[in-house]
């Protein structure tokens, strides 16, 4: 007997919604099974977790700081996913928005709040974007694979924030540690109360009722959908697919350019190593997670955003924090392997040789 | 050190830095002629650099440690094997997700590992006479046994590619699928060998890493050779041969990152590191502006196959 897929006229409704749930439930008993053949316990790990992450005011908040970067680059690579450009580059985009971002306070310290803000945002975004734009200048004029091109640069983009840091805008009074000085007040991003949220997270949610604006309402938006679902379809309606590919990398950069000024200025306060943990990797799957809609990504990075804080919380039980990355490379797995079942139907065949749909 | 020996040291060290990027090119241009693109090859060299380590440590001997690092690259790329060929899901996210996984799994199963010395690393040994002859015995053959190996593989594989009846099955299956199925060839068994057999290479490329080239294990050891190897891919027209070239060249940007530093060019390490990286786009880009953007991949790479699409 065999299974047979047969497919379906439109995705299942139904499914659509069910498979990123179940996938999720499946990654985490998945890699339950894993941690408990390496001798770990897993429902006791992710209990911890989830109680670390949402089980308090302060882990409510370092939940929702880790979502931020995760919201903005969530963002900006959905809008090159969109296009069907495999904008892998955020991590490195995020890096190079730090980077310009901090060169703001490091030349201009005394600059007041309302001119310093403005240009770190400005500067930080235009570098992501060229960051961006460099590999989308490659794509449209010699077709250069751009999943290769954004992901080489990444490995740039942070050698170059090391070579700063340890070199030239290392601070004389740091005890040689690898960090710029510490930024004037009038860098940092305002936050709410006392607690370390900054209004990076206001920016994201603007983002997203632009998005929303953007590809419910406007004809660009609707150029972008046609370009990324048939670019034939687009070169017939007569559509600038070069145009829109720079414009859409650059964009996409400057979003994840954002969140790597958001996250210097409102969390770490000056230019470090490892100012990521991998955001804008873990954002790839946030944005597929969330089929690359703007109010699914908000709620994915929250999501993630616990998974992120449990990845500190599972190192007190001595247990590496990679176990994180794990499980969320295997939330992918399951997604994308779900996703098959949201457009095609099994069929087994019955014993007498007719077949039957499983509904 | 005179300017020759140095020269010669550095041509030297091109192929052993090569050799990690050359397996794993190799793997992929199995992969890919089957028709299947994995962008996971980083994710499966750590996989294997971290347990062909973890093997070693435990058995005490590098060569169970290579097997279990080809076993354990064989099995994430069965991963990517069942999504994109039995499920049919997205080619390109499928590898980027073994990519990540495979670097969190590596970080978790090394992590007590780092720092550890392995017990036996694959050593250079010489090759009689071969290794005397000037110029080429000491930059061919005073390597270490998966060097000499590799020198085998690629033209056996060169061999069975274009010259062998499951090869050209091969072919027409990354080329042609419905038509090689019409012929009675099973698409779906031979492209899920040959995801395996491509990643059991990988992870071969990974052990390489972690047993002969810098014996020890390291989170993200591999720093982006697994993504250079997939651009190798397509640098060498997927030709196992170019590939050959491809990576010693490769490694010799590697390698003379170090060297130039022997010779007194004072470049921060920073700029040097980038080299590869930067090296890489450039060839890219080279290859793609000098051919017009007609690179022809096997017609059917990066699709899914499906039999009712016929």
């Amino acid at each position: 007997m065999r299974i047979r897929f047969e497919k379906r006229l439109a995705p299942s409704p139904l499914m659509t919604v069910a498979v990123p749930v179940v996938s999720v439930i499946l990654a985490l008993l998945f890699c339950a099974a894993f941690l408990a053949l390496t001798g770990r316990h897993p429902f006791e790990l992710y209990f911890a977790m989830l109680e670390g992450a949402l089980g308090s005011a302060y882990g409510l908040s370092e939940t929702t700081v880790k979502a931020i970067p995760l919201m903005l680059c969530g963002l900006g690579i959905s809008l090159a996913f969109r296009m069907q450009l495999w904008n892998i580059g955020a991590e490195g985009q995020f890096y190079l928005g730090a980077f310009a971002a901090t060169w703001v306070p490091l030349t201009f310290p005394d600059l007041p709040v309302f001119i310093m803000l403005p240009m770190m945002l400005l500067l930080g975004m235009a570098a992501g974007a060229l960051w961006a734009l460099g590999p989308a200048y490659l794509k449209v004029k010699w077709r250069v694979n751009e999943i290769i091109t954004t992901l080489m640069l990444n490995y740039v983009g942070i050698l170059l924030v090391n070579y700063f840091v340890y070199g030239p805008w290392r601070d004389p009074k740091g005890f040689n540690f690898p960090l710029t000085a510490e930024f004037p007040p009038a860098a940092l991003l305002p936050t709410f109360g006392g607690s370390r949220i900054h209004v990076g997270l206001l920016l994201a949610l603007a983002l997203v009722v632009l998005f929303i604006v953007i590809f419910r309402n406007s004809r660009w938006g609707y150029e972008i959908k046609v370009i990324g679902s048939s670019e034939r379809a687009a070169r017939y309606a007569g559509m600038d697919i070069k145009r829109n590919m720079l414009l859409v990398m650059a964009l996409s950069g400057a979003v994840c350019g954002l969140a790597g000024m958001t996250e210097v200025s409102g969390i770490a306060g000056r230019l470090q190593p490892g100012l990521s943990p991998g955001y804008g990797y873990t954002a790839i799957i946030v944005a597929w997670l969330a089929r690359l809609n703007p109010v699914a990504i908000v709620l994915v990075a929250g999501m993630f955003g616990v998974l992120q804080v449990g990845g500190y919380i599972v190192q007190t039980f001595g247990v590496p924090a990679s176990m994180v990355a794990m499980i969320q490379g295997a939330v992918l797995f399951f997604v994308i392997g779900g996703e098959m079942f949201a457009n095609y139907r099994v069929v087994f065949p019955n014993s007498k040789g007719a077949e039957k749909a499983d509904e | 050190m005179s300017e020759q020996s140095i020269i010669i040291s550095i041509l030297a060290a091109a192929v052993t830095a090569g050799t990690p990027i050359l397996y794993a090119a190799l793997g992929e241009l199995l992969t890919e002629r089957a028709g299947i693109l994995n962008l996971g090859v980083e994710g499966i060299m750590l996989v294997g650099a971290v347990s062909g380590f973890i093997a070693a440590v435990a058995t005490g001997s590098c060569w169970w440690g290579l097997l279990a690092a080809m076993a354990a690259g064989g099995a994430v790329a069965f991963i990517h094997g069942v999504l994109t060929i039995t499920l049919r899901a997205n080619q390109t996210v499928s590898g980027l997700a073994l990519t990540l996984f495979g670097t969190g799994l590596s970080g978790y199963l090394g992590k007590s590992y780092i720092g550890m010395p392995v017990p036996q690393a694959f050593k250079a040994t010489t090759l009689g006479p071969l290794s005397d002859i000037p110029y080429i015995g000491p930059i061919l053959f005073r390597h270490d046994v998966l060097v000499y190996a590799s020198y085998l593989l690629v033209p056996a594989m060169a061999f069975f590619i274009y010259r062998t009846r499951p090869g050209l099955i091969l072919r027409a299956i990354g080329e042609n699928p419905a038509a090689a199925d019409a012929l009675g060839f099973k698409v779906f068994s031979l492209r899920h060998l040959y995801v395996i057999a491509g990643g059991m290479l990988c992870g071969v490329g990974g052990a390489y890493l972690s047993l002969a080239y810098a014996p020890s294990w390291l989170e993200n050891m591999t720093a982006g050779r697994g993504w250079i190897a997939v651009a190798l891919v397509v640098f060498a027209l997927w030709d196992p041969w170019r590939a050959l070239i491809g990576s010693y060249l490769f490694g010799g940007v590697d390698a003379l990152g170090f060297n130039l530093q022997v010779l007194g060019v004072t470049v921060p390490t920073f700029f040097l590191s980038m080299m590869p990286y930067l090296f890489t786009i450039l060839v890219l880009t080279l290859l793609m502006a000098k051919s017009g953007g007609r690179v022809v991949p096997p017609g059917a790479l990066g699709l899914p196959y499906d039999r009712e699409d016929r």
